[in-house]
């Protein structure tokens, strides 16, 4: 390509990934010149419509933002709305919320490395051709992902869209010896999950790195999942250290309530979207954050399968900013899921009571959780009568977009700068690079601004 | 479907989006018992969150999620079922108009200020409709999300060539299969199971709640009569309004109930 040659690159549809998305890529004099991961997702306004409704029906109603992550978006509107009411949930019942979220984890991590993004790594369209070559591959990572969804069945009735959530705890808990079947089959899912931590750490990895902040919830004895502080891990360069430098930075934490003061949404000139930027930073959540900040709190078992990974040591001050090694902290994480519901169902006692009321009072609360794909933050404003008067919902996938597409920027300059490439290889390198984020597009919907795409 | 027979090629499978959670397509990957075997027994041509690989049409069946929101969609339904020999919805979305039904209440230019800082580029119809109002549907699953047996069942029904066996009787029917105590006349729990369609299973009131309606109405109901027993169990005028308007809000019975009750208000 010549020097002044301009080329635009459009991917039609991002495959692969859940909701409707497309890339802009202009490349112009042999570098690139503007990478847009243009969403075209129909926007459905559930900010809007939650104005008016009950207090009791936004884990209900966000639920529906996300087939894959319902729970998060429920445990995230209870949190919110608790925090709005002043009612801290706690002991049994807390521990049922965290036990149900694990079951999502699974679930949800299961089918993104088997699925979705294994294939990419062993040159496959789907796992439904992997499963030609590799069927016992693909088969124990559909126990697995049955193995979640057990949890979230047992627990929430269904594994989509659950029904015994509700503010203040669950409609009903089970009895002492109602978690004893889960507890077989997720002795299954122990093994399987090692041997997939094992099967992952095996494929390649292309280089690359992340030299964004990392953004997490942080608690100070567990691995956060449902509950705890946003915490950021600076850039490497902001101290001074080379993007691939493998080492833990000082994190700073700062309370929920003002997290619309550090992530802010802005708007850029040349694109439609709105980017949320960290302190005025493009910055990453999601599983490469979590380790990062919370790995040394991994069980036993868990950071040992990490260390043998060759992921690197948490403990030992050392992270992983590698996009493309998202696919082992994930089956990490899976493995710690399992580890941490088998050590939930056997502390489980039932409570005396299944919620505790949450009786309306004016006021805004805000709410945040660990959803498989990263932060989720809910803010609800209520008033006397416990209707909502004001909601704000921010997706992990929002946070990621400047992510992605400095991302995509990087991954393609650096081939080009091995020569011409094809618009084929061009397009496949995106699309993994994309897929690296595990991104949830219809969560990202209502929250982003889009450019529609005139096209099937 | 069974045509296919004759010349020895698998039938081939399609699963669309519209606007939706992707919940009722994930429906299909959380067969983890059933889905290779699907796999192996159709062609799944198009299938874009679970496979990369696409084949031109027609289909033999196509599994349409999400509702009909922007003007491009439209377009392209009509082009999906020109192209499909059998189209069944899946969801409350495809059915009913879904959550951003609501919309069909509102101002959607106020609904986009809202949520959007440049609600100029932002292009929406201003109803949330199903999939029905604009092509033939050969079968609607009922369900926010569908069932999962129910999915199946449809499924090996239409390669067995065989209607699929979908009852449109109330949540009741199973709630007694199942022997769950009535939360309602136990409890006094309001609950919709009456009226709303089958096919979750009665999940709700085993878990001690009242049904929330996520099936949609029933077949064979006289909904109007059932809203003064609604009452009886302590829901007032809004509280009505505010259950009939969610996951099917835009389906006939509910919208024309719920309009009704807002009149009162």
């Amino acid at each position: 390509m010549s020097q002044a040659e301009t080329k635009t690159l459009q991917v039609g549809t991002l495959t692969r990934v859940e909701g409707l998305s497309a890339l802009h890529l202009t490349l112009q004099g042999g570098s690139v010149a503007r990478a847009q991961l243009r969403i075209y997702e129909p926007p459905r306004f559930f900010e809007a419509f939650l104005r008016g409704r009950a207090h009791t029906e936004p884990p209900d109603i966000t639920s529906r933002i996300c087939g894959i992550c319902p729970v998060a978006y429920q445990l995230s509107a209870c949190r919110a709305i608790e925090q709005a009411c002043g009612v801290t949930v706690d002991g049994q019942v807390a521990a049922l919320r965290r036990l149900l979220y694990c079951g999502e984890w699974i679930e949800s991590h299961a089918l993104h490395i088997t699925m979705l993004h294994a294939p990419d790594f062993l040159g496959c369209e789907s796992a439904i051709e992997l499963a030609r070559t590799r069927r016992g591959d693909i088969e124990r990572g559909l126990r697995l992902k049955q193995a979640g969804n057990a949890v979230i069945e047992l627990l929430g009735g269904r594994a989509i869209h659950p029904v015994n959530v509700r503010l203040g705890g669950f409609h009903r808990t089970p009895s002492a010896g109602g978690l004893r079947p889960l507890a077989a089959q997720l002795r299954q899912a122990l093994d399987d999950a090692a041997t997939t931590v094992r099967w992952v750490a095996g494929f390649e990895f292309p280089d690359a790195e992340i030299d964004a902040p990392l953004l997490a919830l942080a608690e100070p004895d567990r691995y956060a999942i449902e509950s705890g502080s946003p915490t950021v891990m600076p850039a490497p360069s902001e101290a001074g250290l080379p993007a691939h430098s493998g080492r833990s930075l000082p994190t700073r934490t700062f309370p929920l309530d003002e997290f619309s003061d550090h992530v802010v949404e802005e708007q850029v000139p040349h694109s439609t979207a709105l980017h949320s930027r960290l302190d005025g930073q493009h910055h990453l959540t999601g599983p490469l954050a979590r380790y990062a900040i919370s790995g040394k709190l991994l069980s036993p078992l868990a950071a040992q399968a990490a260390r043998d990974s060759g992921l690197g040591d948490p403990s030992a001050g050392q992270v992983c900013r590698n996009p493309y090694r998202s696919i082992i902290v994930r089956a990490v994480e899976v493995l710690y899921a399992v580890d941490e519901a088998l050590r939930l169902i056997a502390a489980y006692e039932p409570p005396a009571r299944p919620h505790v009321d949450v009786a309306p009072r004016v006021g805004t609360g805000h709410g945040a959780t660990e959803a498989p794909r990263g932060l989720l933050y809910h803010r609800y404003t209520i008033d006397a009568a416990g209707t909502v008067t004001d909601a704000t919902l921010i997706p992990p996938t929002a946070q990621n977009q400047a992510a992605i597409e400095a991302d995509l920027r990087d991954a393609v300059n650096g081939r080009l700068r091995h020569g011409d490439a094809t618009d084929e290889e061009l397009t496949a390198l995106c699309e993994r690079v994309i897929r690296n984020y595990d991104p949830c597009i219809s969560c990202a919907t209502h929250f982003l601004d889009l450019t529609v795409h005139r096209g099937v | 479907m069974p045509d296919n027979e004759m010349t020895g090629a698998r039938p081939k499978l399609a699963v669309w989006k519209f606007a939706s959670c992707d919940g009722c397509q994930l429906t299909l990957l959380d067969c983890e018992d059933e889905l290779l075997e699907i796999a192996g027994r159709v062609e799944i041509s198009h299938f874009d969150e679970a496979s990369s690989a696409t084949t031109a049409g027609p289909y033999d069946l196509s599994l349409v999620e999400g509702s009909i929101t922007t003007a491009q969609d439209v377009a392209r339904i009509h082009r999906i079922r020109a192209t499909s020999r059998r189209l069944v919805t899946i969801g409350a979305c495809a059915t009913a108009g879904g959550i951003q039904a609501l919309r069909n209440y509102a101002d959607v230019a106020e609904f986009r200020s809202v949520v959007y800082a440049r609600p100029d580029y932002i292009d929406t119809l201003a109803t949330s409709t199903p999939i029905s109002a604009h092509v033939p549907v050969d079968l609607e699953l009922r369900g926010c999300p569908i069932d999962r047996g129910q999915l199946v069942e449809v499924i090996t029904a239409y390669l067995a060539g065989r209607a699929p066996d979908v009852p449109g009787h109330s949540v009741c029917f199973e709630c007694k299969r199942r022997g769950t105590v009535c939360v309602t006349v136990a409890h006094g729990t309001p609950c919709l199971g009456p009226i709303t369609h089958a096919g979750c299973g009665a999940l709700c009131p085993a878990y001690n709640r009242g049904c929330y309606g996520c099936f949609g109405p029933s077949t064979s109901t006289n909904f109007p009569s059932f809203i003064p027993l609604l009452r009886r169990d302590g829901m007032d005028t809004l509280d009505i309004v505010r259950v009939l308007r969610t996951f099917n809000t835009a389906a006939p019975e509910f919208d024309a109930v719920s309009r009704q009750e807002e009149q009162q208000a």
